[in-house]
C-alpha cells in the first residue's frame, strides 16, 4: 500500500506496456478471441443467407415436384455451356479469395492484392455470362409476364423436345420467375461482394491485412465461398434438370 | 509497492514476445494455416464433381436424376464448407454453428413439405 499520494508515474502505465495490436478492441482479452467471434458473427449472419435462398430453393422444390414437363422444357432453354462456364469461373474465384486469405495470414502483401484483383475479375466474368444469357432470355420472351411467349413450348422446333399441352406450357413461367428470382438475387450478392473487394484491393493496397489483420479479408472469404456454394446448387437444379 | 502477488503469465512486463504460448502475439494466433496445395487440390476435386454432375444429367437415371444431382452439389458443397470456409479446422462452436444453420434449413423443407404432400389439394 502506498504511504503517499501516486505520482503520475506509478498511475500511468509507461508508454509501450499493455500494448495490443492496433486492430484489437478493448473489450476483447487476446486478437484470437477479437477473431473467433469476428468469424462466429459471420457465420451468424450466413445462416440467415441460408435461411434466405433457402425459401427460394423451397419454391423450386415444390413447383418442379408439380410440374415437372414444364421445368424439363424451360431448363433446356438455358444454355448448357454457358452455365457450365461459370460454374468453373466461379469455383475459381473462390480458388483465389481462398489463396487471398492465405496471402494475409502470410504477410505477402503483393499476392494478396493480385488474388484479390483475380477474384473480381473472376466475378466480372461471371456477371458478364449472365448478362448475357439474360439478354437471350429477354429475345425470346422467356420473362414471366405480359410479354411471355409459350409457342416455343406447345411447338418446339427442336425435334428431340417433348411439347407440351398450353396450360403445362404456361406453367414454364414459374420455372423462369424461379430462374430470374435465384439467379437474380444471387448475381446481385456478387455485386456486393465485387464493391467490397474493390474496397478491399485499397486497403490492401495500403498495408492494412498483412499487419497480422486478416479477420475482414477471412471473414469475407466465407461470404464469397457461401455465393459460391449457392451457385454449385442453383447450376444443377436450374440448367441439368433433364439433358437426355 | 504492491503485497499481493499478481500471476505473470499474461503480464506485459514480463512477457516473452516468440513464446508461442504467449496468446497475446497475434502470430501466434492462428493454429493453422491451410496453404496453396491443399487449395488446389479441392479445387481439382470441384472441378470433378462439376463435370461429373453434366455427366450424370445426361444419364438416363429416371427417379434418380434428382439425388444423384443433389448428393454431388451437396458433396461438392461440403469440400468448399470444410475447406475454403476452414471449417475443419475452426472451433467446435464454429462447426456446431454450421451444423445448426442446415438443421434450420432441413425443418423450413420438411415442414412446408409436410404442409403440401398432406394438403393434397389435387396435385399430389
Amino acid at each position: 500500500m502506498a504511504d503517499h499520494a501516486l505520482t503520475h508515474d506509478e498511475v500511468v502505465a509507461p508508454h509501450g506496456v499493455h500494448e495490443h495490436p492496433f486492430y484489437q478492441k478493448h473489450h476483447f482479452e487476446t486478437t484470437e478471441q477479437q477473431r473467433e467471434a469476428a468469424g462466429f458473427g459471420m457465420w451468424l449472419f450466413l445462416l440467415t443467407e441460408i435461411m434466405f435462398f433457402g425459401g427460394l430453393f423451397m419454391a423450386y422444390l415444390l413447383y418442379r415436384n408439380w410440374y415437372y414437363d414444364a421445368f424439363v422444357s424451360g431448363s433446356n432453354t438455358l444454355s448448357l455451356s454457358l452455365g457450365l462456364i461459370n460454374t468453373i469461373v466461379l469455383i475459381g474465384s473462390s480458388l483465389t479469395m481462398a489463396m487471398a486469405v492465405w496471402a494475409a495470414e502470410v504477410r505477402k502483401q503483393g499476392a494478396l492484392v493480385m488474388y484479390l484483383v483475380a477474384t473480381i475479375v473472376l466475378g466480372c466474368v461471371f456477371l458478364g455470362i449472365k448478362t448475357v444469357e439474360y439478354k437471350e432470355k429477354f429475345e425470346l420472351h422467356h420473362v414471366p409476364g405480359a410479354s411471355f411467349d409459350i409457342s416455343e413450348f406447345v411447338h418446339p422446333t427442336d425435334k428431340a423436345e417433348k411439347p407440351l399441352p398450353v396450360d403445362m406450357a404456361n406453367k414454364t413461367q414459374i420455372y423462369f420467375s424461379l430462374y430470374f428470382a435465384m439467379t437474380g438475387v444471387h448475381a446481385f450478392h456478387m455485386i456486393i461482394g465485387l464493391g467490397m473487394l474493390i474496397y478491399f484491393v485499397v486497403k490492401a493496397r495500403q498495408g492494412l491485412y498483412t499487419t497480422g489483420y486478416v479477420q475482414p479479408i477471412e471473414n469475407f472469404g466465407l461470404y464469397w465461398h457461401f455465393v459460391d456454394i449457392v451457385w454449385i446448387f442453383l447450376f444443377p437444379l436450374l440448367y441439368l434438370i433433364n439433358r437426355h | 509497492m504492491s503485497d499481493y502477488k499478481v500471476s505473470t503469465k499474461n503480464d506485459p512486463h514480463t512477457l516473452d514476445k516468440h513464446d508461442p504460448a504467449n496468446v497475446t502475439n497475434p502470430e501466434h494466433a492462428e493454429h493453422h494455416i491451410v496453404g496453396p496445395a491443399t487449395y488446389l487440390g479441392i479445387f481439382a476435386i470441384l472441378m470433378l464433381g462439376t463435370i461429373l454432375t453434366v455427366v450424370a444429367s445426361r444419364l438416363p437415371l429416371g427417379i434418380f436424376t434428382a439425388p444423384v444431382a443433389l448428393a454431388i452439389a451437396v458433396t461438392k458443397a461440403v469440400f468448399v464448407v470444410l475447406f475454403f470456409m476452414h471449417v475443419k479446422y475452426s472451433t467446435r462452436l464454429v462447426k456446431l454453428t454450421v451444423a445448426a444453420g442446415f438443421f434450420t434449413f432441413s425443418i423450413l423443407v420438411i415442414m412446408s413439405m409436410s404442409d403440401y404432400i398432406s394438403r393434397a389439394w389435387g396435385q399430389w
